[in-house]
Protein backbone atom coordinates (compact mmCIF):
# COMPACT_ATOMS: atom_id res chain seq x y z
CA UNK A 1 0.00 0.00 0.00
CA UNK A 2 1.22 3.37 -0.99
CA UNK A 3 0.17 6.19 1.01
CA UNK A 4 2.33 9.58 1.62
CA UNK A 5 3.74 9.62 5.05
CA UNK A 6 3.19 11.19 7.42
CA UNK A 7 5.43 15.00 8.09
CA UNK A 8 7.86 15.81 10.45
CA UNK A 9 5.63 16.98 13.40
CA UNK A 10 2.74 14.97 12.79
CA UNK A 11 5.18 11.50 13.52
CA UNK A 12 6.84 13.56 16.13
CA UNK A 13 3.08 13.80 17.59
CA UNK A 14 2.69 10.02 16.71
CA UNK A 15 6.23 8.80 18.91
CA UNK A 16 5.60 11.40 21.38
CA UNK A 17 2.23 9.57 22.30
CA UNK A 18 3.38 6.89 22.54
CA UNK A 19 6.33 7.06 24.82
CA UNK A 20 3.91 8.72 27.28
CA UNK A 21 1.64 5.89 26.58
CA UNK A 22 3.78 3.65 27.82
CA UNK A 23 5.62 6.00 30.57
CA UNK A 24 1.70 6.49 32.06
CA UNK A 25 1.46 2.35 32.18
CA UNK A 26 4.46 1.87 33.67
CA UNK A 27 5.02 5.06 35.47
CA UNK A 28 9.00 3.77 36.38
CA UNK A 29 10.91 6.52 35.15
CA UNK A 30 8.46 9.27 36.53
CA UNK A 31 8.06 7.24 39.93
CA UNK A 32 11.72 7.41 39.97
CA UNK A 33 12.68 10.92 39.14
CA UNK A 34 9.81 11.72 41.77
CA UNK A 35 11.18 10.27 44.42
CA UNK A 36 15.10 11.66 43.70
CA UNK A 37 13.18 15.12 43.52
CA UNK A 38 11.79 14.57 46.95
CA UNK A 39 14.53 12.84 48.78
CA UNK A 40 17.11 15.35 47.72
CA UNK A 41 14.72 17.67 48.95
CA UNK A 42 14.72 16.17 52.18
CA UNK A 43 18.27 15.73 52.55
CA UNK A 44 19.09 19.30 51.34
CA UNK A 45 16.27 19.93 54.43
CA UNK A 46 18.08 17.94 57.08
CA UNK A 47 21.75 19.47 55.56
CA UNK A 48 20.27 23.01 55.82
CA UNK A 49 21.28 25.27 58.83
CA UNK A 50 18.82 28.34 58.19
CA UNK A 51 20.29 30.41 60.89
CA UNK A 52 23.51 30.30 58.94
CA UNK A 53 21.74 30.31 55.19
CA UNK A 54 18.59 32.38 54.20
CA UNK A 55 16.50 29.72 52.60
CA UNK A 56 15.93 32.29 49.47
CA UNK A 57 19.61 32.50 48.84
CA UNK A 58 19.75 28.25 49.42
CA UNK A 59 16.46 26.96 47.42
CA UNK A 60 17.18 28.36 44.24
CA UNK A 61 20.38 25.87 44.04
CA UNK A 62 18.42 23.00 45.37
CA UNK A 63 15.85 23.57 43.17
CA UNK A 64 18.02 23.28 40.20
CA UNK A 65 20.34 20.47 41.37
CA UNK A 66 16.97 18.69 41.83
CA UNK A 67 15.43 18.81 38.69
CA UNK A 68 18.85 18.19 36.58
CA UNK A 69 19.40 14.95 38.03
CA UNK A 70 15.77 13.74 38.36
CA UNK A 71 15.34 14.82 35.10
CA UNK A 72 18.68 12.54 33.60
CA UNK A 73 16.27 9.60 35.08
CA UNK A 74 13.42 10.12 32.36
CA UNK A 75 15.65 11.44 29.43
CA UNK A 76 17.90 7.69 29.91
CA UNK A 77 14.17 5.43 30.06
CA UNK A 78 13.02 7.43 26.86
CA UNK A 79 15.36 5.34 24.70
CA UNK A 80 15.72 2.78 26.97
CA UNK A 81 11.99 1.12 26.18
CA UNK A 82 13.35 1.67 22.12
CA UNK A 83 16.28 -0.61 22.92
CA UNK A 84 14.81 -3.44 24.78
CA UNK A 85 13.36 -5.85 21.74
CA UNK A 86 15.23 -3.07 19.32
CA UNK A 87 12.23 -1.36 18.91
CA UNK A 88 14.23 1.84 17.08
CA UNK A 89 15.04 -0.72 14.48
CA UNK A 90 11.11 -0.41 13.28
CA UNK A 91 11.11 3.60 13.80
CA UNK A 92 13.99 3.43 11.53
CA UNK A 93 12.59 1.71 9.10
CA UNK A 94 8.89 3.67 9.58
CA UNK A 95 9.25 6.02 6.47
CA UNK A 96 8.97 9.24 8.92
CA UNK A 97 11.88 11.52 8.98
CA UNK A 98 15.25 10.82 11.64
CA UNK A 99 14.35 14.78 12.88
CA UNK A 100 10.89 13.54 14.15
CA UNK A 101 12.01 10.85 16.40
CA UNK A 102 14.11 13.46 18.12
CA UNK A 103 11.26 15.96 18.21
CA UNK A 104 8.80 12.97 19.44
CA UNK A 105 11.10 12.10 22.16
CA UNK A 106 12.05 15.20 23.26
CA UNK A 107 8.30 16.65 23.20
CA UNK A 108 7.89 13.56 25.54
CA UNK A 109 10.68 14.13 28.04
CA UNK A 110 9.52 17.80 28.39
CA UNK A 111 6.47 16.76 29.51
CA UNK A 112 7.96 14.48 31.87
CA UNK A 113 10.54 17.03 33.40
CA UNK A 114 7.48 19.88 33.61
CA UNK A 115 5.46 16.96 35.55
CA UNK A 116 8.43 16.11 37.73
CA UNK A 117 8.78 19.99 38.08
CA UNK A 118 5.03 20.05 39.01
CA UNK A 119 5.05 18.34 42.32
CA UNK A 120 8.78 18.73 43.01
CA UNK A 121 8.23 22.82 42.75
CA UNK A 122 5.28 22.56 45.78
CA UNK A 123 7.54 20.36 48.12
CA UNK A 124 10.17 22.92 48.31
CA UNK A 125 7.91 25.53 48.52
CA UNK A 126 6.57 23.55 51.43
CA UNK A 127 9.96 22.48 52.60
CA UNK A 128 12.05 26.41 52.80
CA UNK A 129 8.70 28.43 53.52
CA UNK A 130 8.99 30.13 50.26
CA UNK A 131 6.92 32.66 48.73
CA UNK A 132 5.96 31.15 45.46
CA UNK A 133 2.54 32.40 45.48
CA UNK A 134 3.25 35.54 44.26
CA UNK A 135 5.79 34.67 41.73
CA UNK A 136 4.26 31.33 40.60
CA UNK A 137 3.70 32.75 36.88
CA UNK A 138 6.81 34.14 36.28
CA UNK A 139 8.74 31.54 37.85
CA UNK A 140 6.53 28.63 35.50
CA UNK A 141 7.79 30.48 32.61
CA UNK A 142 11.96 30.01 33.94
CA UNK A 143 11.19 26.88 34.41
CA UNK A 144 9.27 25.85 31.19
CA UNK A 145 12.46 27.73 29.37
CA UNK A 146 14.75 25.64 31.46
CA UNK A 147 13.23 22.93 30.78
CA UNK A 148 13.09 22.66 26.86
CA UNK A 149 16.91 23.47 26.38
CA UNK A 150 17.58 20.61 29.15
CA UNK A 151 15.28 18.01 27.28
CA UNK A 152 17.12 18.65 23.91
CA UNK A 153 20.54 18.33 25.01
CA UNK A 154 19.68 15.17 27.50
CA UNK A 155 17.42 13.89 24.50
CA UNK A 156 20.05 14.13 22.53
CA UNK A 157 23.06 12.28 24.04
CA UNK A 158 20.45 9.94 25.71
CA UNK A 159 20.19 9.05 21.94
CA UNK A 160 24.13 9.03 21.48
CA UNK A 161 24.38 7.00 24.41
CA UNK A 162 21.72 4.27 24.48
CA UNK A 163 23.67 1.59 22.75
CA UNK A 164 26.89 1.87 24.55
CA UNK A 165 27.23 -0.55 27.35
CA UNK A 166 27.92 2.09 30.41
CA UNK A 167 24.94 4.65 29.12
CA UNK A 168 23.66 5.44 32.71
CA UNK A 169 27.22 6.63 33.17
CA UNK A 170 28.22 8.28 29.66
CA UNK A 171 24.65 10.19 30.06
CA UNK A 172 25.38 12.89 32.96
CA UNK A 173 28.98 12.77 32.05
CA UNK A 174 28.31 14.18 28.35
CA UNK A 175 24.68 16.08 29.19
CA UNK A 176 25.72 17.57 31.96
CA UNK A 177 28.85 20.90 31.01
CA UNK A 178 25.73 21.26 28.11
CA UNK A 179 23.14 21.85 30.70
CA UNK A 180 25.62 24.56 32.56
CA UNK A 181 24.55 27.32 30.00
CA UNK A 182 20.59 26.39 31.02
CA UNK A 183 20.89 25.86 34.70
CA UNK A 184 23.02 28.67 35.09
CA UNK A 185 20.69 31.64 34.26
CA UNK A 186 17.81 29.74 35.37
CA UNK A 187 18.83 29.26 38.75
CA UNK A 188 20.26 32.88 38.43
CA UNK A 189 16.31 34.10 37.34
CA UNK A 190 14.91 31.91 40.42
CA UNK A 191 16.88 34.00 42.61
CA UNK A 192 15.80 37.27 41.58
CA UNK A 193 12.35 36.43 41.65
CA UNK A 194 11.85 34.44 45.02
CA UNK A 195 13.95 37.18 46.20
CA UNK A 196 10.77 39.79 45.36
CA UNK A 197 12.19 41.27 42.17
CA UNK A 198 10.26 41.88 39.48
CA UNK A 199 10.02 40.15 35.97
CA UNK A 200 11.48 43.14 34.17
CA UNK A 201 15.22 42.35 35.87
CA UNK A 202 15.63 39.05 35.06
CA UNK A 203 14.17 39.27 31.59
CA UNK A 204 18.29 39.61 30.41
CA UNK A 205 18.07 35.77 31.49
CA UNK A 206 14.81 34.66 30.30
CA UNK A 207 16.20 35.69 26.64
CA UNK A 208 19.43 33.85 27.53
CA UNK A 209 17.49 31.01 28.33
CA UNK A 210 15.61 31.14 25.11
CA UNK A 211 18.32 31.69 23.06
CA UNK A 212 19.97 28.47 23.59
CA UNK A 213 16.62 26.65 23.67
CA UNK A 214 16.18 27.65 20.09
CA UNK A 215 20.17 26.81 19.79
CA UNK A 216 19.43 23.89 21.05
CA UNK A 217 16.76 22.87 19.65
CA UNK A 218 17.54 23.14 15.92
CA UNK A 219 21.51 22.20 16.78
CA UNK A 220 20.12 18.91 18.41
CA UNK A 221 17.26 18.16 15.60
CA UNK A 222 19.79 18.27 12.87
CA UNK A 223 22.64 16.40 14.71
CA UNK A 224 20.16 13.96 15.64
CA UNK A 225 20.15 11.85 12.99
CA UNK A 226 23.37 11.52 12.58
CA UNK A 227 23.76 9.70 15.87
CA UNK A 228 21.74 7.23 14.45
CA UNK A 229 24.53 5.74 11.63
CA UNK A 230 26.59 3.04 12.79
CA UNK B 1 10.50 -3.10 -15.45
CA UNK B 2 12.27 -2.09 -12.70
CA UNK B 3 12.80 -4.37 -9.84
CA UNK B 4 11.35 -3.88 -6.82
CA UNK B 5 14.05 -4.61 -4.67
CA UNK B 6 17.64 -4.15 -6.29
CA UNK B 7 21.10 -4.34 -4.76
CA UNK B 8 24.68 -3.97 -6.52
CA UNK B 9 27.88 -4.76 -5.11
CA UNK B 10 26.71 -3.94 -1.39
CA UNK B 11 29.74 -4.54 0.83
CA UNK B 12 29.97 -4.00 4.42
CA UNK B 13 32.76 -4.65 7.32
CA UNK B 14 33.19 -4.82 10.42
CA UNK B 15 36.70 -3.90 11.56
CA UNK B 16 38.76 -5.99 9.31
CA UNK B 17 36.04 -8.69 8.56
CA UNK B 18 33.92 -8.43 5.18
CA UNK B 19 30.52 -9.11 6.99
CA UNK B 20 28.87 -8.25 3.29
CA UNK B 21 30.88 -8.45 0.24
CA UNK B 22 29.75 -7.42 -2.96
CA UNK B 23 26.49 -9.05 -2.73
CA UNK B 24 24.23 -8.03 -5.93
CA UNK B 25 20.49 -9.19 -6.35
CA UNK B 26 17.47 -8.42 -8.04
CA UNK B 27 14.02 -9.51 -7.56
CA UNK B 28 11.26 -8.46 -9.11
CA UNK B 29 7.39 -8.45 -8.04
CA UNK B 30 6.01 -11.51 -6.86
CA UNK B 31 9.36 -13.10 -6.45
CA UNK B 32 10.74 -14.54 -3.32
CA UNK B 33 14.18 -15.28 -2.18
CA UNK B 34 15.06 -17.95 0.46
CA UNK B 35 18.50 -16.99 1.94
CA UNK B 36 20.51 -19.68 3.88
CA UNK B 37 23.79 -20.21 5.47
CA UNK B 38 25.53 -21.11 8.28
CA UNK B 39 25.73 -18.55 11.83
CA UNK B 40 27.94 -15.53 11.01
CA UNK B 41 27.78 -15.82 6.81
CA UNK B 42 26.05 -12.46 6.57
CA UNK B 43 22.56 -12.77 6.25
CA UNK B 44 20.90 -10.33 8.90
CA UNK B 45 23.99 -8.06 7.62
CA UNK B 46 22.53 -8.45 4.63
CA UNK B 47 19.15 -7.90 5.46
CA UNK B 48 19.81 -4.80 7.38
CA UNK B 49 21.50 -3.29 4.86
CA UNK B 50 18.13 -3.59 2.52
CA UNK B 51 15.81 -2.45 5.12
CA UNK B 52 18.58 0.74 5.14
CA UNK B 53 19.38 0.46 8.76
CA UNK B 54 23.40 0.06 7.77
CA UNK B 55 25.04 1.98 5.75
CA UNK B 56 27.12 -0.17 3.90
CA UNK B 57 30.95 0.53 3.01
CA UNK B 58 30.08 0.22 -1.28
CA UNK B 59 27.37 -0.76 -3.07
CA UNK B 60 23.84 0.70 -3.14
CA UNK B 61 20.67 -1.01 -2.70
CA UNK B 62 16.86 0.47 -4.38
CA UNK B 63 13.42 -0.30 -3.19
CA UNK B 64 11.25 0.54 -6.51
CA UNK B 65 13.81 2.24 -8.09
CA UNK B 66 14.12 4.68 -4.90
CA UNK B 67 17.37 4.57 -3.19
CA UNK B 68 17.74 3.25 0.44
CA UNK B 69 17.18 4.62 3.21
CA UNK B 70 14.87 7.31 1.56
CA UNK B 71 11.34 8.05 3.02
CA UNK B 72 9.80 6.49 -0.30
CA UNK B 73 12.36 3.27 -0.26
CA UNK B 74 11.33 2.76 3.88
CA UNK B 75 7.66 3.70 3.09
CA UNK B 76 7.54 -0.23 0.89
CA UNK B 77 9.67 -1.91 3.16
CA UNK B 78 8.60 -4.15 6.14
CA UNK B 79 10.84 -6.13 8.08
CA UNK B 80 10.57 -8.68 10.79
CA UNK B 81 13.19 -9.84 12.84
CA UNK B 82 13.89 -12.50 15.47
CA UNK B 83 13.97 -9.68 17.54
CA UNK B 84 10.07 -9.03 17.94
CA UNK B 85 10.26 -5.01 17.91
CA UNK B 86 7.98 -4.18 20.00
CA UNK B 87 7.04 -2.26 23.24
CA UNK B 88 6.34 -4.78 26.08
CA UNK B 89 3.50 -1.88 28.07
CA UNK B 90 1.75 -1.68 24.88
CA UNK B 91 -0.98 -4.15 23.96
CA UNK B 92 -0.77 -6.15 20.85
CA UNK B 93 -3.03 -3.75 19.25
CA UNK B 94 -1.10 -0.50 20.46
CA UNK B 95 1.79 -1.43 18.69
CA UNK B 96 0.21 -2.97 15.29
CA UNK B 97 -1.40 0.46 15.38
CA UNK B 98 1.43 2.50 15.94
CA UNK B 99 3.49 1.01 13.06
CA UNK B 100 -0.17 1.64 10.96
CA UNK B 101 -0.14 5.34 11.84
CA UNK B 102 3.60 5.79 10.79
CA UNK B 103 2.63 4.80 7.53
CA UNK B 104 -0.12 7.32 7.92
CA UNK B 105 -2.92 4.28 6.78
CA UNK B 106 -6.18 6.00 6.02
CA UNK B 107 -7.63 3.21 7.63
CA UNK B 108 -5.44 2.66 10.49
CA UNK B 109 -7.15 0.63 13.55
CA UNK B 110 -9.25 -1.42 9.97
CA UNK B 111 -5.65 -2.46 8.95
CA UNK B 112 -4.63 -3.38 12.43
CA UNK B 113 -7.66 -5.72 12.74
CA UNK B 114 -7.28 -7.28 9.76
CA UNK B 115 -3.16 -7.64 10.27
CA UNK B 116 -3.63 -9.37 13.84
CA UNK B 117 -6.38 -11.55 12.25
CA UNK B 118 -4.34 -12.55 9.45
CA UNK B 119 -1.57 -13.64 12.46
CA UNK B 120 -4.27 -15.43 14.22
CA UNK B 121 -3.85 -13.36 17.06
CA UNK B 122 -7.13 -10.98 16.93
CA UNK B 123 -8.40 -12.40 20.29
CA UNK B 124 -5.22 -11.58 22.42
CA UNK B 125 -5.09 -8.27 20.73
CA UNK B 126 -5.92 -6.16 23.62
CA UNK B 127 -3.28 -7.71 25.88
CA UNK B 128 -0.02 -6.10 26.99
CA UNK B 129 2.54 -7.82 24.44
CA UNK B 130 4.51 -8.67 27.97
CA UNK B 131 1.95 -10.97 29.04
CA UNK B 132 1.97 -13.20 25.70
CA UNK B 133 3.90 -15.74 24.98
CA UNK B 134 6.96 -15.81 22.66
CA UNK B 135 5.11 -17.60 20.08
CA UNK B 136 2.64 -14.75 19.92
CA UNK B 137 5.21 -11.83 20.21
CA UNK B 138 6.23 -13.32 17.61
CA UNK B 139 3.36 -13.25 15.39
CA UNK B 140 2.18 -9.78 16.63
CA UNK B 141 5.59 -8.91 15.56
CA UNK B 142 4.60 -9.79 12.09
CA UNK B 143 1.33 -8.04 11.69
CA UNK B 144 3.32 -5.14 12.76
CA UNK B 145 5.60 -5.22 9.68
CA UNK B 146 3.13 -6.27 7.41
CA UNK B 147 0.46 -3.82 8.54
CA UNK B 148 0.62 -1.34 5.36
CA UNK B 149 1.18 -3.87 2.93
CA UNK B 150 4.64 -3.63 1.92
CA UNK B 151 6.19 -3.87 -1.47
CA UNK B 152 9.35 -5.35 0.15
CA UNK B 153 9.00 -8.09 3.20
CA UNK B 154 12.84 -8.44 4.62
CA UNK B 155 12.42 -11.38 7.14
CA UNK B 156 14.99 -12.98 9.25
CA UNK B 157 14.19 -15.89 11.00
CA UNK B 158 10.92 -15.14 11.06
CA UNK B 159 9.55 -18.76 12.24
CA UNK B 160 11.33 -17.83 15.46
CA UNK B 161 8.90 -19.29 18.54
CA UNK B 162 6.06 -19.57 16.29
CA UNK B 163 3.74 -23.19 16.62
CA UNK B 164 2.60 -25.14 13.94
CA UNK B 165 -0.61 -22.62 13.70
CA UNK B 166 1.63 -19.78 13.60
CA UNK B 167 3.70 -20.92 11.30
CA UNK B 168 1.40 -22.37 8.94
CA UNK B 169 -0.29 -18.78 8.87
CA UNK B 170 3.07 -16.86 8.41
CA UNK B 171 3.66 -19.35 5.43
CA UNK B 172 -0.24 -18.88 4.20
CA UNK B 173 0.47 -14.53 4.69
CA UNK B 174 4.00 -14.75 2.80
CA UNK B 175 2.46 -16.82 -0.49
CA UNK B 176 -0.37 -14.09 -0.30
CA UNK B 177 2.41 -11.17 -0.65
CA UNK B 178 4.05 -12.96 -2.88
CA UNK B 179 0.90 -13.47 -5.42
CA UNK B 180 -0.44 -9.89 -4.41
CA UNK B 181 3.18 -8.67 -6.25
CA UNK B 182 5.20 -7.78 -3.44
CA UNK B 183 9.18 -9.35 -3.38
CA UNK B 184 10.40 -11.14 -0.14
CA UNK B 185 13.70 -11.76 1.24
CA UNK B 186 13.41 -14.67 3.95
CA UNK B 187 16.22 -15.40 5.96
CA UNK B 188 15.99 -18.57 7.62
CA UNK B 189 17.86 -21.97 8.93
CA UNK B 190 15.37 -24.40 7.82
CA UNK B 191 15.60 -24.98 4.43
CA UNK B 192 11.35 -26.77 4.10
CA UNK B 193 10.26 -23.41 5.46
CA UNK B 194 12.19 -21.62 2.92
CA UNK B 195 11.65 -23.26 -0.16
CA UNK B 196 8.45 -23.30 0.44
CA UNK B 197 7.50 -19.51 0.03
CA UNK B 198 10.51 -18.63 -1.94
CA UNK B 199 10.79 -18.88 -5.91
CA UNK B 200 15.04 -18.22 -5.87
CA UNK B 201 17.02 -19.53 -3.06
CA UNK B 202 20.68 -18.56 -2.49
CA UNK B 203 23.32 -20.04 -0.39
CA UNK B 204 25.80 -17.14 1.43
CA UNK B 205 28.74 -17.80 3.01
CA UNK B 206 31.48 -15.40 4.28
CA UNK B 207 29.74 -12.42 3.04
CA UNK B 208 29.26 -13.84 -0.33
CA UNK B 209 26.71 -15.59 -2.41
CA UNK B 210 28.06 -19.08 -3.53
CA UNK B 211 25.27 -20.23 -4.82
CA UNK B 212 21.89 -18.77 -6.66
CA UNK B 213 19.17 -20.90 -8.38
CA UNK B 214 15.24 -20.92 -9.06
CA UNK B 215 13.52 -23.04 -6.54
CA UNK B 216 11.63 -24.54 -9.74
CA UNK B 217 11.91 -28.13 -9.90
CA UNK B 218 14.48 -27.98 -7.18
CA UNK B 219 14.39 -31.23 -5.12
CA UNK B 220 14.68 -30.05 -1.37
CA UNK B 221 16.73 -32.97 -0.31
CA UNK B 222 19.12 -32.66 -3.08
CA UNK B 223 19.53 -28.90 -2.18
CA UNK B 224 20.05 -29.79 1.70
CA UNK B 225 22.80 -32.00 0.58
CA UNK B 226 24.24 -29.49 -1.49
CA UNK B 227 24.03 -26.90 1.10
CA UNK B 228 25.75 -29.41 4.07
CA UNK B 229 28.61 -29.85 1.14
CA UNK B 230 28.96 -25.80 0.42
CA UNK B 231 28.53 -25.01 4.23
CA UNK B 232 30.91 -27.45 5.96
Amino acid sequence: MNTAPPGLLAAAWLIARKDLAIEFRTRSAFLSALVLSLLSLVIFYFAWDPTAVAALDVAPGILWVTFTFSGLLGLHRSFGVEAQERAMDALLVAPVPRESIFLGKAFANLVFVLGVQLVALPALALFYNLPFGTVVSSLALVMVLAAIGLVCVGTLFAGITANTRMAELLLPVLALPFFVPIVLPAATATARLLAGRPLAESMAWLRILLAFDLVFLYACTIAFPFTLED
Amino acid sequence: MTPLLEAAALTRTFGARRAVDGVSLALAAGEALALFGPNGAGKTTLLRLLAGLLKPGAGSAHVAGQPLPSVPARARVGLISHRTMLYDALSARENVRFAARLHALPDAAGATQSALEALRVADRADVPVRALSRGLQQRVAIARAVVHSPDVILADEPYTGLDEQGSAALTALLRERRVAGAALVVVTHHLQEGLAVASHAAIMRQGRFVRQEATDGLDASVYAATYRELVA
